[in-house]
């Protein structure tokens, strides 16, 4: 698997203080294939997620992400920032508070990406960002501010933002936590048409049912460690692990999705 | 009861103006160079290196805690024999309000960018941008926005500050309405208009500046 892989993780850890958020973690995300990271708050699945790009920095182990490998640890030197934001140009992220920059229009915040990090000309940089504003849906959005939008098209906009910059890999980060319920399946609907165009992703969830349908993989963690892990459908139909089993109690598996009533 | 005759005080006017001039010629340059040093107090301070951050805060600090009064008469008196360089009152004056006004601008431009919540630049790193450009391009423009009200009162407290410089015998308008009082023996109505003409010229400015808040806020 990790010849064709886009993203191999190898012996990850990383401590806040005294406090070890993840103990030596190895993870493999094929080419095109969709990965579910689930588990209780405090399981070190947002931080995992976030040291594939780097933003958060690990103390030990690999991370590599299509041809480029980071090491950490005993003595290996920490990436410069110019080495880490050309990384981090090739990775899309998507935010649980969305963070959209508010001083500026819908269009500019698409575009912002384009223009300051990739240096587009300014004209090219709009029509890729008004094409990516139509495939969330929010073309006749463009010019206005964040503040007007719901949340369901502001995290919608933050995965055009995302998308703009063209990258291999989309990580979410709990990207539905902080919608409306009602809100939720817009949002849901542009991840799994992404899933279907053949992106490469790790979604952080707590929509199991979501996982289910959309992820081809599954990994359950717990205080840092992977619990289980497996094909999607397998686990959460039939977890082998006992922590993994009391986690998914309290979730609904199954059933069909949120509507995603305002995506045509 | 005292009779009052501002009319005496017309035969003076070229003084006061005189004055009035210096006065806002200060306080012109002193906000400008205060700005300077707030901003190299303020990145100072978030600096990721520990020497800097302690270099800045020792300005900073160093600044705010002590009277400028003693920081006017200082830089005059002491700093030439410490340092063996010979400053004109106004120079001096200009250099210790500077550094007094910069500690506090440095502050304000250090909560504003820290008021900025974290997930800002971390969208724009995520994006690929640097510290620098996310500075640039995300922080800043929205902090800026927060630190104005703040800046435009430390600037009026920086132009009334300039009244103190009088002690250093540099000619402001606080400067020759003492010599204008000692002359007229009208030191009421004297000091009575140079209160006004403070008032006179910021008043209007507060009102400009309540005016760009209005307009900066739009959009948010």
């Amino acid at each position: 698997m990790s010849e064709t892989s886009k993203i191999e993780i190898r012996g990850l850890r990383k401590s806040f203080g005294s406090n070890e958020v993840l103990k030596t973690i190895s993870l493999d995300v094929a080419k095109g294939g969709v990965v579910a990271l689930i588990g209780p708050s405090g399981s070190g699945k947002s931080t995992l997620l976030r040291c594939i790009n780097l933003l958060v920095v690990p103390d030990g182990g690999s991370v590599r992400v299509g041809d480029t490998r980071f090491s950490f640890g005993d003595g290996s030197k920490l990436p410069d920032v110019k080495t880490l934001a050309k990384f981090r140009a090739t990775t899309g992220m998507v935010f649980q508070h969305f963070n959209l920059f508010p001083h500026m229009t819908t269009l500019q915040n698409v575009m912002e990406g384009p223009v300051t990090v990739r240096r587009m000309a300014k004209a090219d940089a709009e029509k890729l960002a008004r094409a990516q504003l139509a495939k969330v849906g929010l073309a006749e959005k463009a010019d206005q501010y964040p503040a007007t939008l719901s949340g369901g098209q502001k995290q919608r906009v933050a995965i055009a933002r995302a998308l703009a910059m063209e990258p291999d890999v989309m990580l979410f980060d709990e990207a539905t936590s902080a919608l409306d319920p009602e809100l939720v399946g817009e949002v849901l609907a542009v991840i799994q048409r992404l899933a279907s165009e053949g992106m490469t992703m790790v979604i952080v969830t707590h929509e199991i049912a979501f996982a289910r349908e959309v992820a081809d993989r599954l990994i359950f963690m717990r205080d840092g460690v992977v619990v289980e892990e497996g094909p999607a459908r397998q686990v959460i139909d039939n977890p082998q692990a006992a922590a993994t089993r009391a986690f998914l109690s309290h979730f609904h598996r199954t059933g069909a999705l949120p509507p995603a009533t305002t995506v045509s | 009861m005292y009779q009052w005759d501002f009319g005496i005080l017309w035969s003076y006017r070229w003084l006061f103006l005189n004055g009035l001039g210096v006065t806002v010629g200060f306080t012109v340059v002193i906000v400008v160079l205060g700005l300077v040093f707030g901003l190299f107090g303020a990145f100072g301070s978030l600096s990721r290196f520990r020497a800097v951050r302690l270099l800045a805060l020792t300005f900073i600090e160093a600044f705010r805690c002590t009277p400028i009064l003693v920081q006017l008469i200082w830089f005059y008196y002491a700093l030439p024999i410490l340092a063996g360089v010979e400053m004109t009152p106004i120079t001096a004056s200009a250099l210790a309000l500077s550094l007094y006004g910069g500690s506090f601008y440095s502050e304000i431009i250090r909560g504003g960018i820290v008021s900025i919540d974290n997930g800002q630049s971390e969208a724009g790193a995520a994006l690929g941008m640097t510290p620098g450009q996310a500075m640039r391009r995300i922080v800043l423009p929205q902090a800026i926005k927060r630190m104005i009200p703040a800046l435009m009162n430390q600037s009026i407290i920086q132009f009334k500050n300039t009244s103190l410089v009088s002690v250093l015998a540099v000619p402001d308008l606080v400067y020759q309405s003492q010599v204008a009082a000692h002359d007229s023996y009208r030191p009421l109505e004297t000091y009575t208009a140079v209160a006004v003409a403070y008032a006179a010229i910021l008043i209007p400015l507060t009102i400009l500046a309540r005016r760009g808040e209005k307009r900066l806020a739009v959009g948010e």
